[in-house]
């Protein structure tokens, strides 16, 4: 799912991966079981010129979190940053982070949202929020009051009460660090162009970014470490991580009893590895130690995305659900004028429009739509049960609200969520069906729609299909020679059939950069059986 | 709940640009292609504007593992209207819902060419690069800077001629005021008490004569004041002040007789955007007139310039005549300055050589700041040896053979260097 074909209220958040936020500075509280009652009806509404002041942010951002607060949204200290429409074009075209090492590839992102909204394709994001403590919104400067009062509810509160409380941000990412970590990876890639040169590190970052995709753990989780720490172990690292690869490829013969080599016939590594950047990291023979860093930034930057791309869903639901409910709230006790309310509903709607599928502006579900329809379903089925929810959700149906909503937001991820709350009512509001796709038949088939049938079958599938997973081509460090010409084998392993694009013999160039020495992938089935195709590229010239 | 409000609008700008340069550093050479491009199509005057440039998206992709076509696949889609379980339906061909899941939207952009704009300042500087300008184009703008006399006021020195004579004696009267008011005064007393005493006396008393003394000598005394001192002298000042020579006229003589060929244009188009692109950064205003020439000549718009296909015998002295005329008729050589290039290939009426020699070395070249000839063949025939001796004559004539693109910069390098500078 492409990102900026939402580009009304633009996700973009992120985290580092190596600390779960303290629970003490999770709400004391705990969620209410109910909104906690609203204080004295304000004799007027806010003030709604289009123009806004810093004096009115600050009285609409105290209105916003008295409600939040109400709700038991948990959010970090919030920072709002008034940017100007360049520097969130800047901001944007970084991936979001706030500070950033310098590539070429970022410059092309500029360019291009700058072509499109200077030709009006593209209305820019009106908001960027950062998953770091305290949580960084940015609001654009040529936004109305209205706009703001809606960025305010949505990053401010929406985003920044995820960040804080969903699982994965809470296991992989310290939001108290990551700032501190772009600025070192910036200041260090800096200081690898003085060195070696600009074009040099460029090729470097080049091949890391190909396989940056392939640099995510998916299953362990890191280590607790802050800067500090991170920058004090890096000398020491870089040293004794040669010394393993020394180890590695030595080539004396062993002396018995006092080194553990590696039995001949065994393969290495010995588990097939799916974390290819944390492999070249740790075994590649000709790194220089500056190149393992740089390895090791790009992967950590990778792993700080990596909780986002599984919860885009949930994430951008969330926010315009709380966005959504908040100013509604706000509405109906008086803090809100008719202006205001239409000028964010107006971009409200535009924001969760799903066009039909073969409408000229369809391009997949748009996770703003399905994220908000579910966590209001999810509040439909607590508060107005029908006999269908009751048998589907016996656990969820007429409980209070709020803490079940609390909860579906704080433990999954969005294969998960759709998989455990996508109800029959909401597949038939939206009207999804299923198509089968076999490359091998003439015809799609509908494979299940929206009727009794179907509800399980479509569930499933929409589920696998937010499976990062099944998303991506499961590629994994199969073997190395390590007593011939040491070169990497890496194994495809097909899902369901799908080749790889034609990128392949590219994307292997790159690797065998990272690695030094010949790279070859072999494409096998599901079932392990021999490879049907095999790519390989030469060592690269020294 | 805490909050921080902070105003970031006029710290950070342009956080952007060192990625930006990276991009058109590693995409120099096909975008400097694009800029090449670019200026074929360009008018010249149209030459420095921004540049909107495209590049293939192939080659700027970033290479992923993805997916591809084919294999199974099983997505769900939104907005179903008349489906049931079981229909079969035709595979859409590519775009949205090809049912292809994520691959459909990650390519959904296809491959489309890659396009944006390069800012006024980074064209130039690869339309110089392509043409392997050097920055020394600067200098020679610093260095031809032009200085005009203004008047500024008065001043204490200066030459006879520049003498304020009103503005000296003025000065000079009331220095004198000044210097004698005190004598002046007493004068005047001691004179009414001379004539108080004439009245009683028979004018050869003591005091009297002393008094007439006195009066001696204050009258000596105020006699003595110049009538015209040194420092009264004041003199119409004039200042050199910088001048960019405000106006400046290009005339572009080109040969479109038969034997000119596209490539033999393309050799004097881009001459003359050199030209044009030189005289643009001397010159706050500056105007074109574009003569083409076969045997008759005419003065025509730059699109026709370019890219009539009018063409028949040659006379160059027509082109002449008509600068000539409109040189004299519009722009007087005291008001502007007036540049000339010519191109040709040189293949010439050969009566007419002559002819245009003469009207070169009397008419024209009188007025010219500079004439640049450039040949775009290498034959040397009548009129290049006709030309060559008038540039023996005439410092600000200069000619020169270009017969390839490559060539063309060097020569306009060569016709324009500075003084004693080596090429």
């Amino acid at each position: 799912m492409n990102l900026s074909q939402y580009p009304v209220l633009a996700p973009r958040a992120g985290g580092q991966a190596w600390r779960p936020s303290p629970a003490s500075e999770r709400l004391a509280g705990g969620v209410p079981q109910a909104p906690l009652p609203a204080g004295q009806r304000p004799a007027q509404p806010l003030p709604d010129p289009s123009d806004w002041t810093f004096e009115l942010i600050e009285r609409y951002h105290a209105a916003i979190a008295a409600t939040a607060g109400r709700f038991g949204l948990d959010t970090y200290p919030n920072q709002l940053e008034v940017i100007s429409a360049e520097q969130m074009m800047d901001a944007y075209s970084s991936g979001g982070m706030p500070v950033g090492y310098r590539h070429w590839s970022y410059g092309k992102d500029f360019l291009a949202t700058e072509r499109s909204y200077r030709r009006g394709h593209m209305g820019l994001a009106y908001e960027i929020v950062i998953n770091s403590n305290p949580c960084i919104s940015y609001l654009m400067e040529e936004n109305t009051t209205a706009m703001q009062a809606l960025v305010i509810a949505h990053a401010a509160y929406g985003h920044n009460s995820f960040f804080k409380s969903n699982y994965l941000f809470g296991m992989w990412t310290d939001a108290g660090s990551i700032i501190d970590y772009l600025v070192y990876a910036r200041d260090f890639v800096a200081q690898c162009e003085e060195r070696h040169g600009v074009e040099t590190v460029e090729q470097w970052l080049d091949s890391c970014h190909a396989l940056s995709n392939l640099g995510v753990d998916r299953y362990r989780r890191p280590s607790r470490k802050n800067l500090a720490r991170e920058r004090a172990e890096r000398e020491q690292r870089e040293a004794y991580a040669q010394q393993q690869v020394n180890e590695l490829w030595r080539t004396l013969p062993t002396r018995p009893g006092k080194d553990n080599a590696l039995p001949g016939n065994e393969r290495f590594p010995r588990e097939p590895e799916e974390n290819l950047l944390y492999f070249v990291e740790k075994n590649a023979p000709l790194m220089e130690p500056w190149q393992r860093e740089i390895v090791r930034i790009v992967r950590k930057i990778a792993q700080y995305f990596y909780p986002q791309r599984q919860t885009q869903v949930m994430n951008e639901g969330w926010a315009t659900f709380w966005h959504y409910t908040l100013l509604n709230t706000m509405y109906d006790e008086g803090w809100l004028t008719d202006g205001v309310m239409i000028e964010w509903l107006s971009s409200h709607t535009n924001v969760i429009y799903q066009p039909p599928a073969g409408h000229r502006a369809y391009s997949g579900i748009n996770p703003y739509a399905l994220g908000f329809a579910m966590y209001r379903d999810i509040r439909r089925i607590c508060q107005e049960p029908t006999d269908e929810d009751r048998r589907w959700f016996p656990d969820l149906a007429g409980t209070p609200w709020l803490p079940a909503l609390h909860h579906a937001m704080q433990n999954f991820k969005d294969e998960s969520f759709v998989g455990q709350y996508l109800s029959p009512q909401l597949m038939r509001d939206m009207r999804l069906f299923s198509i089968h796709d076999d490359a091998s038949q003439r015809e799609l088939l509908v494979s299940a729609i929206h009727n009794e049938e179907g509800y399980r079958t479509l569930r499933q599938t929409l589920s696998q299909q937010y499976d990062l997973g099944a998303r991506e081509p499961n590629i994994q460090v199969w073997n190395v020679n390590l007593r011939g010409d040491r070169g990497l084998t890496l194994r495809h392993i097909r899902h369901q059939g799908r080749p790889l694009t034609s990128d392949v013999q590219e994307v292997l160039k790159h690797a065998a950069r990272l690695w030094g020495f010949g790279v070859q992938l072999e494409s096998v089935n599901a079932d392990g059986e021999t490879p049907t195709l095999v790519y390989a590229v030469p060592a690269p010239p020294a | 709940m805490a909050l921080h409000i902070i105003d970031r609008r006029l710290s950070g700008k342009n956080k952007s640009v060192g990625n930006r340069e990276r991009f058109v550093r590693r995409y120099k050479q096909q975008i400097a292609e694009a800029v090449q491009r670019a200026v074929g199509k360009r008018e010249i005057r149209h030459i420095e504007q921004a540049e909107t440039v495209t590049i293939p998206r192939k080659d700027i992709r970033e290479p992923l593992f993805r997916h591809g076509q084919g294999g199974v696949s099983d997505t769900v889609h939104p907005g179903n209207s008349e489906h049931v379980r079981g229909d079969r339906i035709a595979r859409p061909q590519g775009g949205a819902g090809s049912g292809s899941g994520s691959q459909a939207s990650n390519s959904g952009e296809g491959d489309d060419d890659f396009t944006f704009t390069l800012s006024k300042e980074e064209f130039m500087e690869l339309f110089f690069e392509d043409l392997a300008l050097p920055r020394l184009l600067r200098t020679h703008i610093a260095s031809t800077q032009q200085y005009r006399l203004r008047r500024a006021g008065y001043s204490h020195d200066g030459t006879p001629q520049n003498l304020a004579l009103l503005r000296t004696m003025g000065g000079a009267l009331g220095r004198r005021i000044a210097l004698t008011r005190a004598p002046q005064r007493e004068l005047k007393q001691l004179q009414a008490q001379l004539e108080a005493l004439l009245e009683q006396d028979d004018g050869t008393s003591e005091p009297l004569i002393e008094l007439r003394q006195r009066i001696e000598a204050l009258q000596a005394r105020i006699a003595r004041v110049a009538f015209l001192d040194p420092i009264d002298l004041r003199f119409r000042s004039r200042t050199r002040v910088p001048d960019p020579s405000n106006q400046a006229v290009m005339f572009c003589l080109m040969d479109v007789s038969g034997s000119m060929d596209q490539a033999r244009k393309d050799l004097a188009k881009r001459f003359f955007i050199l030209l044009y692109l030189f005289l643009t950064r001397h010159y706050e205003k500056i105007d074109i007139v574009f003569i083409r020439h076969h045997t008759q000549a005419a003065e025509v718009s730059e699109d026709e310039f370019f890219h009539s296909q009018e063409t028949g015998g040659t006379m160059v002295s027509s082109a002449l005549v008509l600068l000539d005329q409109a040189m004299r008729a519009r722009y007087p050589a005291g008001d502007w300055n007036i540049y000339v290039a010519q191109a040709s290939d040189g293949d010439n009426f050969t009566d007419d050589n002559a002819q245009c020699a003469s009207l070169l070395a009397e008419r024209i070249l009188p007025q010219v700041r500079y004439y640049a000839y450039v040949q775009v063949v290498q034959e040397e025939q009548g009129l290049w040896h006709a030309y060559r001796q008038l540039a023996r004559q005439h410092a600000h004539f200069a000619l020169r053979k270009a017969s390839t693109a490559g060539e063309i910069y060097p020569v306009f390098r060569d016709l324009f260097k500075k003084e004693g500078v080596a090429v």
